[in-house]
């Protein structure tokens, strides 16, 4: 327990910046001798040379769980520099590792026993691999001789992740183990980023070795490209310089291949309005003139008029999600396709790509930059775009005698917090109001779950997040009732490991995104959507340990968030918002962009 | 309090008046608009490792295409296996399958065969032998064996074309059709074209043969 007190948390404002890693290191002054030597040590067991594969892959933190089969890696872990942080539940290790890699843009670790740890991490697992984010999974497994017996605590966990891992590998050999957690850590990240797990026999690790793993490196038969087909790129050139209506649109991939910086230049150089998918927000800066913000089923009117009405479409890094799409019949109808992306298999998916550009975002961008030597003439066009802006802004009603409406608790925390802070969220309609009332100008500060739509994503992902970031960044979990109470065990953690971490709770004492569907689509039938009773989040955190707010109404919330920021430690605000606030606008899955509705008579 | 945003109502903005197919391809004229099924075959060159064919045939599933057969075998190289897969999609699936194959770590090379690949079946069929004469006479039609007999039944290797399979199949089925087993399409490029090798992975899969049908070739 007193290696938990030693943790040095990225709160410790003594700190400077990024000196988190060596900080964080339980004791490392006084242990510092023997933590140095026994790294050197040469590994004697499978275990052993795991923990090595980590450390020569630069890992510095990991999440998990302990358990039986996974307790020779948790033995090994002991004498190792890595900061393990124990996590309540293996759902919340994969989520607090896949945020630390999406603010990181490292692999996160998470670590979980065999059978119900392996299974309890699957949902995480998922989650990544439908964002693409880097993860690396190890998981205890059964003796070798067991495996197939259905013995104790045992899971086929390659079988059961084949579908939503990158890739996976069962360890059959004691000497390989080590060099097989460096290849997955190595695959997680390479090319097109994503999930990748080790099964791990007990006594694979138990067994004896001294073979050093090999560094990490990807297997051959993997390959990705990184410049796109020069003839191609000149076609899509050509194509950008002639025309009228062009938009350009980030996806996640923008942010995952570090292209954020290469594709502002090439928006604002050549004037192109640039609307993001919702994992590519933070990729341009939202308040830009040029900027969009998101399309898709909760984007803005404008970002949604502009795809529909535009002649030539740049999509980086984005694998057209029917989220973002709607119905393919009336998707940007009138555009060719620029397509840029690092995996082949995401061109011409969902939308035919006349122009496809295989390769990483970043050189491709810049490919794209040499190869375009005049701007479009756009100006008709981006008028036409600010036009939009003013017909269909985002402005929101907040009568003082309602009850609070959720849009002006987002924009005070987002107020009261710097341009780097970093934004998590639950699943719902908080997490679109997140979305939308939350003005992203960096990359790397919106963790949220696209793809999966994860509830109970927000809490974990804070703490992997608080972990990655930076001292001064403020990390703010905005959260929905039903999704907190999913995942928030997780408090426990961010207590004992002092995270200073700011969770708040958008309480409409509903499943409110069930419950605005309802609305719409069946007949207003609540069912099971009405909680009706929540717990009292505030006095809840103080259970835990964590300090508890309440917001009521208007008068408590510019000052209660300032309160709630600036406590040194995970804060959590009971927010008491409008129980029937919808989000708007909103395309109905499958429907028209164009046609998205400002209201509910519009559905 | 009234709810949602303010703006022009959905009736009051211009709609564009273009419009795509369900493969997400712009419908113009000019441009071929939708595309039919066609059979065809996939070659796949893999790594001899355990949970290749789970991950291959967990791909096809998951993505829901159409596949035909699926056979899997070791090749020249012991460290190499090779899986056929015969799919019905149209061009977009077929690209996709080729990608997402490329895709699994394990794959080494995919390539879809040309129209003249050798594809080969085998049947083993059993029939009932009332008229044993009869049997071999069909049996001998189809270059088949007869490589079990009862007094009862008898049973006949069968190689061959899908097409010839299927066309001994109906010919034998006069006699009365006990059991059938089928092995599903293996297939070869021809000549020294190779079929799925390391370096045709270099070769981007937009440069699959979209023109051509699937013609089945003549029995050699
Ligand atoms: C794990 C999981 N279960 C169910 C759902 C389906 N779902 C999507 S949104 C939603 C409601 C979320 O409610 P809450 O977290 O309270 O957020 P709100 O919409 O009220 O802001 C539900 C149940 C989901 N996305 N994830």
């Amino acid at each position: 327990m007193s290696e938990r007190a030693a943790k040095v948390t990225p709160a410790d404002d003594e700190q400077d910046d990024d000196q988190i890693t060596d900080s964080a290191a339980p004791d490392a002054a006084t242990d510092a001798s023997t933590e140095s030597e026994t790294t050197t040590d040469p590994v004697t067991t499978g275990a052993e040379s795991v923990v090595r594969a980590l450390e020569n892959a630069g890992v510095e933190y990991a999440f998990g769980v302990q358990g039986g089969a996974i307790m020779p890696v948790y033995d090994a872990l002991y004498d190792s520099d890595i900061y393990h942080v124990t996590m309540a539940h293996e759902q919340g290790a994969a989520h607090a590792a896949d945020a630390y890699g999406i603010v990181s843009g490292e692999p996160g670790v998470c670590l979980a026993t065999s059978g119900p740890g392996a299974t309890n991490l699957v949902t995480g697992i998922a989650d990544a691999d439908m964002d693409s984010d880097p993860l690396l999974a190890l998981t205890g497994q059964v003796p070798t001789e067991f495996v197939g017996n259905d013995a104790f605590q045992e899971t086929d966990t390659t079988g059961v992740t084949t579908p939503v891992t990158k890739e996976n590998t069962f360890s059959s050999d004691s000497d390989h183990v080590g060099s097989d957690v460096s290849e997955a850590f190595a695959l997680a990240r390479e090319g097109r980023p994503g999930p990748t797990l080790v099964d791990l026999p007990k006594d694979i690790t138990n067994g004896e070795t001294d073979r050093e793993p090999d560094a990490p490196k990807v297997p051959d038969t993997y390959e990705v490209q990184e410049r796109a087909d020069e003839e191609i790129v000149a076609a899509a050139a050509e194509r950008i310089e002639n025309a009228d209506r062009p938009v350009l649109l980030l996806g996640g991939g923008v942010i995952k291949g570090e292209a954020s910086e290469a594709c502002r230049e090439f928006a604002i150089e050549h004037e192109i309005p640039v609307i993001t998918t919702m994992p590519g927000i933070g990729s341009f800066p939202e308040d830009h003139e040029l900027s969009l913000e998101m399309a898709g089923m909760h984007g803005t009117g404008y970002a949604n008029m502009a795809i529909t009405h535009c002649d030539t479409l740049i999509g980086i890094g984005t694998r057209f999600d029917d989220r973002l799409t709607g119905g393919i019949e009336t998707f940007a109808p009138e555009a060719e396709l620029i397509h840029v992306d690092i995996d082949p298999a995401e061109i011409s998916k969902n939308i035919y790509a006349d122009y496809p550009l295989v390769g990483d975002a970043e050189t491709v961008v810049e490919q794209l930059s040499d190869a375009v030597d005049e701007s479009p003439e756009a100006k008709k066009w981006r008028a036409q775009c600010q036009q939009w802006k003013s017909d269909y802004s985002m402005a929101y009603d907040a009568p003082e005698d309602e009850p609070v409406q959720p849009e002006f608790v987002i924009e005070a925390l987002d107020e009261a917090t710097s341009d780097r802070a970093i934004v998590t969220t639950g699943v719902g309609q908080h997490q679109m109001w997140a979305c939308q009332y939350w003005t992203y100008t960096e990359p790397r500060t919106w963790v949220s779950s696209h793809g999966l739509g994860t509830m109970g994503y927000g809490l974990p992902s804070a703490i992997g997040a608080r972990i990655a970031a930076d001292d001064d960044q403020e990390v703010v979990c905005i959260d929905g009732d039903g999704s907190f109470l999913m995942t928030l065990q997780g408090l426990s953690v961010a207590v004992r490991e002092e995270l200073d971490i700011t969770v708040a709770v958008l309480n409409n004492e509903y499943i409110g995104m069930v419950r605005q569907w309802q609305d719409a689509f069946f007949d207003g039938r609540h069912s099971a959507s009405d909680y009706g009773w929540m717990p009292e989040f505030d006095k809840l955190a103080e259970a835990f340990g964590a300090c508890g707010f309440r917001i009521d109404d208007y008068d408590d919330v510019a000052e209660t968030i300032d309160e709630a920021i600036s406590y040194d430690g995970p804060s959590v605000i009971d927010v008491h918002i409008d129980p029937d606030a919808n989000v708007y606008p909103m395309v109905p899955s499958g429907g028209d962009n164009g046609q998205f509705a400002l209201t509910e008579d519009q559905l | 309090m009234k709810r949602g945003l303010e703006g022009p109502e959905p009736e009051e903005r211009p709609s564009p008046t273009g419009r795509r197919n369900k493969q997400g391809i712009r419908i113009d004229p000019e441009v071929e608009a939708t595309h039919e099924p066609r059979r065809t075959v996939i070659s796949a060159l893999v790594t001899h490792e355990p949970g290749v064919l789970s991950d291959v045939s967990g791909l096809f599933s998951r993505r829901q295409f159409n596949i035909e057969s699926l056979t899997v075998g070791p090749t020249e190289d012991e460290d190499r296996a090779r899986i056929t897969i015969v799919v019905e999609e149209p061009d977009p699936g077929i690209d996709q399958i080729e990608k997402q194959l490329r895709k699994l770590v394990p794959v080494i090379s995919v390539r879809e065969l040309e129209p003249d690949a050798m594809r080969r079946e085998l049947a083993l069929i059993k029939v009932d032998a009332e008229r044993p004469d009869q049997v071999a006479a069909v049996a001998d039609m189809y270059d088949g064996k007869t490589v079990d007999s009862s007094p009862e039944t008898a049973t006949i290797e069968v190689t061959g074309a899908r097409q010839k399979i299927e066309a001994a199949i109906d010919t034998f089925s006069q006699f009365g059709i006990r059991e059938i087993s089928r092995t599903g399409t293996t297939a070869l490029a021809r000549g020294t074209d190779r079929t799925a090798a390391p370096s045709s992975t270099a070769q981007p899969a937009d440069e699959a043969n979209h023109d051509d049908q699937y013609t089945p070739a003549d029995d050699d």
